[in-house]
């Protein structure tokens, strides 16, 4: 820990982890309910999943920055008051530069303080660990998160709409799959996502298996 | 009345908390492993969903009309504090519903279905009569979903499902199938 090649190579593998091995919505299945309700179109998505991310470093790099000051027995609360702060900052600031996107994301850019993501993150790593590490563990884990949600939202679009980021990818002829921009869609993309997530990894596992016999 | 009475509907069936909103998915996927369990987080909800929407109706009318920044802040607080004081009062009113309740009358501080109940209320601009129904409805819809789903896995524990279909996926798969059933209560009341 005392050289700095040592700490860059921590820094790394905290900010790696939440990409894929530790992917929240994959892995820990957290944060579902944004995942879901917002991920119809690929811009709706990807602006959540930013707001998930300033949300999620800001309020890390407060909590670990207190970690010494709040009291055990407050601490969620505390949490909760610090996470719901800089959530009302993100949904004054979309109002005033993207009006449009906070329209259609409405109540769920609120809904923000009840991802289970980030009082997660606070809770089990935030509270735990230096800030310089807390960030990097936050930026992983909202990059995690935003690129799954990206994922389920340009699925959606792409099978829903004919369209990513609005630009029309078919000819006239492609008949558009509505149910995939309805709620359904949002169940069944994640489920088929999570089952090729689990193939691949039982796969990794077989040939990791097989290849010392 | 008829206007309370499609407010109660459309929670309960057409916009379907969780299987329209996707609001307490955790939950919903967490705890729908047996029926008798689904079936009491549900009313624990019901009974959460009623104070809070009183507590919020309360707040928006007399309190944040005068600072509209700390709705999110006073909202979340509300919950928490409300869920805790019930924990209290069931404990102390009636220790057999407590335990049969368990962990899961606390875990419904973070479940976002009942800040969702607050946050569409007051945008919504209901009056208390009108709040209550809507709660009564929603948390009535959210058993409904939990029930339902709970007793399908129930029902499907003995097939032979391949391994990577197994866990989140399939529960996934098959709310996704349950999902459009619902869909199918859409438009109802539409012309009124």
């Amino acid at each position: 820990m005392n050289a700095p090649t040592d700490q860059g190579n921590q820094l790394a593998i905290e900010f790696m982890k939440g990409l894929w091995k530790e992917n929240p919505i994959f892995v820990m299945v957290l944060g579902m309910c944004p995942a879901l309700a917002v991920s119809n179109t690929a811009i709706n998505s990807l602006a959540m999943g930013l707001a998930t991310l300033f949300v999620l470093f800001f309020s890390s790099l407060l909590v670990s920055a207190l970690r010494k000051v709040i009291p055990a027995q407050v601490r969620i609360t505390t949490f909760v008051v610090i996470i719901a702060t800089f959530v009302t900052l993100v949904d004054f600031l979309l109002a005033a530069f993207t009006p449009a996107i906070h329209k259609e994301l409405g109540a769920f850019i609120a809904l923000i303080v009840v991802n289970c993501i980030i009082l997660g993150r606070a809770e089990a790593f935030a509270a735990r660990n230096p800030v310089l590490l807390s960030v990097a563990d936050a930026l992983g884990m909202g990059l995690g998160f935003t690129l799954a949600l990206f994922g389920v939202g340009a699925i959606r679009e792409i099978l829903g709409s004919g369209s990513l980021f609005s630009i029309p990818l078919f000819g006239n002829s492609f008949e558009p799959w509505v149910v995939m921009v309805l709620p359904p869609g949002g169940f069944f993309t994640l489920g088929f996502m999570l089952l090729v997530f689990n193939w691949m990894q039982q796969r990794k596992k077989q040939t990791a298996s097989a290849k010392p016999v | 009345m008829d206007n309370l009475m499609w407010i109660f509907i459309s929670a309960l069936l057409v916009n379907n908390f969780i299987l329209a909103y996707f609001l307490g998915i955790c939950p919903f996927l967490g705890v729908t492993h047996k029926l008798e369990t689904a079936f009491r987080l549900g009313l624990a909800n019901v009974f959460v969903m009623l104070i809070t929407a009183l507590c919020a109706w309360l707040l928006n009318t007399y309190v944040l009309i005068y600072a509209p920044y700390l709705r999110l802040i006073s909202f979340i607080i509300v919950i928490a504090s409300t869920v805790q004081f019930v924990e209290m009062a069931i404990k102390k009113l009636s220790p057999e519903l407590f335990r049969a309740l368990g962990i899961y009358l606390p875990l419904i501080t973070t479940n976002c279905a009942i800040l969702g109940l607050a946050l569409f209320a007051t945008n919504k601009g209901y009056g208390l009569a009108e709040s209550l129904v809507y709660a009564l409805g929603a948390g009535g819809g959210v058993t409904l979903a939990l029930v339902l789903l709970a007793g399908i896995r129930e029902e499907t524990r003995i097939l032979d499902i391949p391994d990577v279909v197994k866990g989140t996926a399939f529960t996934l798969i098959v709310a996704g199938i349950l999902s459009m059933a619902f869909m199918g209560f859409a438009g109802m009341f539409s012309g009124n």
